[in-house]
């Protein structure tokens, strides 16, 4: 049982990376707009100098 | 919408073609399309190589304007500095894009845009209806994003920083952060809960050391999601109690402090109960419910209905004997501007010339205008519905009129509908005595059992949350007020669906909301000797020239390679021109009848329309009917109404012959010709003294006092300002056979309102004497009192359309005929 000690402490930090990664993916607008990035995959042009997407 | 294949439709914009001959060529194909606008914007994206779209759209493209566009306003050198943000290496702009509707427009914006030379970013996002545009610094490309934006056939409107769907987006991600904390922090703590109870179940004891390491965690875990997740419920708890009311958040705040107070100490302590599971999930659940409450609303209040609420960005300033465009904010105090009918008065001032009526609702709340005259203060935000005015500014604001402005708009935004009002009286009051309650029901327990004193009064506090009772109307109304954005009406104030709801009598005010305004052509009858084909060409090739409204009639006629020339204007009569070295003329019959000397033939009659006579040297050739064409779906309007059993009537102020015909066509047994303004208003009175309740559809330009005299008013169509701010119900799709669709939407939010009412009113009455009996644990009274507000909230977005996975409809053949030219 004494393992619980290490391995208790390994998932909150495993949590904690989590929930840093979601923040990070919010805050750089990854959420903003579900719906137009999916029609990018269907493109198959290459993408023209202008009209680059950036987060 | 299963009508949508019934008849030819424009290819591009969906409507029908309405007898149109043009087509528009589209990668190897030629396509129908019902007029130049749609004709040429078509033709652009299938030159710029981007007819793609028309297989990714997933709604109709939006019509283009053909009238002079309000985008122009921006170009204006000093008002385009005002949105133009200049940067060392590139010059960037917001745009907020009216009609964008889909991610494919989007994507034809962002490839159109991005073609631009010197354009650096196109950043779309569809879902708010926002792009932003880098260009490289000093490129003035910015009147040329515009025009490729407008000649796409949306209407772009630049947007300072402090926009509402920017506020939105920060509230969203921040949202969704508490969200993920609450989630994650509550699966955790859920995991030690669980050790714990199994080992209770299996009539055993957790092992104390490992026990109290367990409860350490969890207390660790509780500290971010009780302080970050459900940081906004502790701050609006703070407010209330700061401010000495009584909120929601007050008694669900108590609950999750005491229950963490308690449960800390105990753990502390090493002996008593802990909450903290309890705890997390409430929070989880809270944060669920507010995050859906907010998508909800975002989706409300979508780009057009941001629009319809935004204020002009520029004014007229007077400067000597010159008008020139500013942008609001860079008016001064001793500046004159002019107000022009329809307008938004920019600033605050007194009026120097003219006099005019002014509608102060906005500010006041005071619906009908009020008179003004030389001398007379007017505030800014005020809408001038009468004659042009000059006003000398006094104040601009606390800091600038933009930021004023902004906060009117906020106001506008939050103004609750009356059911809400009264909802959030009773909740209060409820509060209140859930308060009380306890209070007493902790002394009684404190009396008879001590051990369960805090529990049952945590549970009284958690399950007595009037959460879904508070919610009930205002999610219902929001998620109708979404689902009519999305078919093209718009919601100005959201109690007016629950008038609409109620409405028996509908009374379409001047002829005009069931026409189309513009003359067409009714009939063509020939004459003479040559095809029918032949007799539209010749006409439209004669009427090319002519900016004579007739004229428009022949706009949309394929001339089949025709060309008219010597071609003379006789006003009042007609014109006169040379085709293929043949002479004709198209007028009056007298006029026509000129050219060969024979008499006029004469044709069926048509009470409300005119006729006019193509003729060449030798006969007469075709007798053309025009007339000002009823709206194809007003029939239909009149008739869908009817089955609803709302009655139809016409009040109008133009001649009885006009509007006795339209009446026909339409099927409307009661009409009025020739009304007053004046004789509208008793009518409407006259009406409502019966106990009808009155819905008033208008152009909402001229007859602001007798909509707003309505018990509901509805505006028809893309107008001014002020038939923007004038009613309660806007269509823009210009659609009457909308109403009765507004009105079932309408009828199913008040039941939907009135279902969730009763089912909040339900729970928390029978719900709060089981808590004060003990009878609910404390985690049961916070899943109770989380799943009667996600119950309600989902039976709200039933009211939200469903998505269907393709509206627009594009032919096999055309699909591959794109695919094999792309």
């Amino acid at each position: 049982m004494e393992i619980l000690y290490v391995l208790i402490p390994l998932t909150l930090i495993l949590v904690a990376a989590g929930c840093w990664a979601f923040f990070w993916a919010v805050d750089s607008g990854q959420f903003d707009d579900l719906d137009s990035p999916g029609w990018d995959a269907l493109d198959d042009r290459e993408p023209n100098s202008g009209g680059a997407r950036e987060g | 919408m299963s009508d949508r294949h019934d008849e030819p439709r424009c290819f591009h914009c969906q409507e029908p073609l309405a007898g149109s001959t043009l087509t528009a060529r589209i990668g190897t194909r030629l396509e129908p399309v019902c007029c130049p606008g749609c004709q040429a914007v078509a033709e652009m994206i299938s030159g710029s190589g981007l007819a793609d779209y028309y297989i990714r759209r997933t709604t109709p493209s939006p019509r283009p304007a053909t009238e002079e566009a309000s985008w122009q306003a921006y170009l204006e050198p000093q008002v385009a500095a005002a949105f133009v943000s200049r940067g060392p290496a590139v010059d960037s702009v917001e745009l907020l894009i009216e009609n964008l509707r889909c991610p494919a427009c989007g994507w034809l914006i962002e490839r159109a845009v991005g073609a631009i030379p010197d354009v650096k970013t196109v950043d779309i996002n569809a879902g708010l209806g926002r792009a932003h545009i880098e260009w490289t610094a000093g490129a003035s490309r910015f009147e040329q994003i515009m025009r490729t934006i407008a000649q796409l056939g949306y209407v772009p409107h630049p947007v300072t920083e402090e926009t509402t769907s920017r506020v939105y987006c920060a509230e969203r991600r921040s949202m969704l952060k508490r969200f993920v904390v609450a989630t994650f922090g509550m699966m955790q703590v859920m995991m030690f809960a669980v050790a714990g109870y199994s080992a209770e179940l299996g009539g055993e004891r957790i092992d104390p050391t490992l026990e109290h390491y367990f409860r350490l965690v969890s207390l660790l875990v509780s500290v971010p999601v009780l302080f970050y997740a459900g940081q906004p419920f502790l701050a609006n708890a703070w407010n209330s109690l700061r401010t000495r009311s009584v909120s929601m958040d007050l008694t669900v705040s108590a609950a999750l402090v005491l229950a963490f107070v308690a449960s800390t100490w105990n753990t502390f302590a090493g002996h008593g109960e802990v909450y903290f599971d309890s705890i997390t999930m409430f929070v989880f659940f809270l944060t669920l419910v507010r995050l859906i409450e907010l998508i909800v609303r975002h989706r409300t209040s979508s780009v057009a209905d941001a629009l319809a609420r935004h204020l002009p960005a520029t004014a007229q300033r007077v400067v000597g004997e010159k008008v020139e465009s500013v942008p609001i904010g860079q008016l001064r105090r001793g500046d004159e501007v002019i107000v022009p009918s329809g307008a938004i008065v920019p600033a605050d001032g007194y009026i120097v010339e003219g006099t005019t009526l002014l509608d102060e609702s906005l500010l006041t709340g005071e619906s009908l205008p009020v008179a003004r005259r030389v001398g007379d203060r007017v505030a800014s935000g005020s809408i001038n519905t009468g004659s042009p005015v000059r006003i000398a500014v006094t104040a601009t604001g606390s800091s600038t009129v933009l930021s004023n402005i902004v906060n009117l708009l906020r106001r506008a935004q939050t103004r609750k509908p009356p059911a809400m009002r009264t909802a959030n009286r009773a909740a209060a009051v409820f509060l209140r005595v859930v308060l009380v309650a306890s209070v007493v029901v902790c002394a009684t327990w404190l009396a008879v059992d001590p051990q369960r004193a805090f529990a049952a009064t945590l549970a009284v506090l958690v399950v007595a949350c009037p959460c879904a009772f508070s919610i009930a109307t205002p999610a219902a109304l929001a998620a109708s007020t979404a689902r009519l954005a999305r078919q093209g009406v718009l919601v100005t104030r959201p109690e007016a669906l629950e008038t609409l709801a109620d409405i028996d009598h509908v009374i379409f005010d001047k002829t005009g909301t069931l026409t189309r305004g513009e003359i067409q052509l009714a009939g063509c009858e020939v004459v003479g000797s040559r095809s029918r084909e032949e007799c539209l060409a010749i006409a439209a090739a004669l009427e090319r020239s002519s900016g004579h409204p007739i004229a428009s009639a022949f706009r949309n006629m394929e001339t089949a390679g025709l060309t008219a020339t010597d071609i003379a204007t006789v006003p009042g009569f007609g014109i006169e021109g040379t085709i293929d070295g043949k002479r004709y003329r198209i007028g009056i019959s007298a006029f026509a009848a000129e050219l060969r000397g024979v008499a006029v033939p004469r044709t069926g009659e048509h009470i409300d329309a005119t006729t006019i006579v193509l003729g060449d040297e030798h006969e007469a050739l075709a007798v053309f009917t025009l007339s000002d064409a009823l709206r194809e779906d007003s029939p239909a309007a009149v008739e869908k109404l009817r089955a609803l059993g709302i009655d139809s009537e016409i009040l109008s102020g133009d001649g009885s012959s006009a509007v006795a015909a339209i009446a026909k066509r339409c099927g409307v047994s009661r009409f009025f010709a020739r009304r007053t303004p004046n004789q509208k208003l008793s009518r409407v009175h006259e009406l409502q003294s019966q106990g009808r309740r009155v819905a008033m559809v208008g152009d909402g330009i001229n007859d602001a006092p007798v909509l707003g005299a309505a018990n509901v008013s509805i505006a028809m169509g893309r107008g001014a300002a002020l038939a923007l701010a004038a009613a309660d119900v806007i269509f823009v799709s210009e659609r009457p056979s909308a109403l009765a669709g507004v009105v079932r939407t309408a009828r199913r939010t008040a039941q939907i309102a009135r279902q969730n009412l009763l089912w909040a009113g339900l729970y928390n009455f029978s719900a709060l004497p089981l808590a004060a009996l003990g009878y609910i644990p404390p985690w049961a009274a916070a899943l109770g009192m989380s799943a009667s507000s996600l119950f309600v909230l989902l039976n709200a977005l039933r009211l939200l359309p469903r998505e269907s996975a393709r509206k627009v409809s594009v032919t096999r053949e055309t699909r591959t005929a794109l695919a094999t030219s792309a």
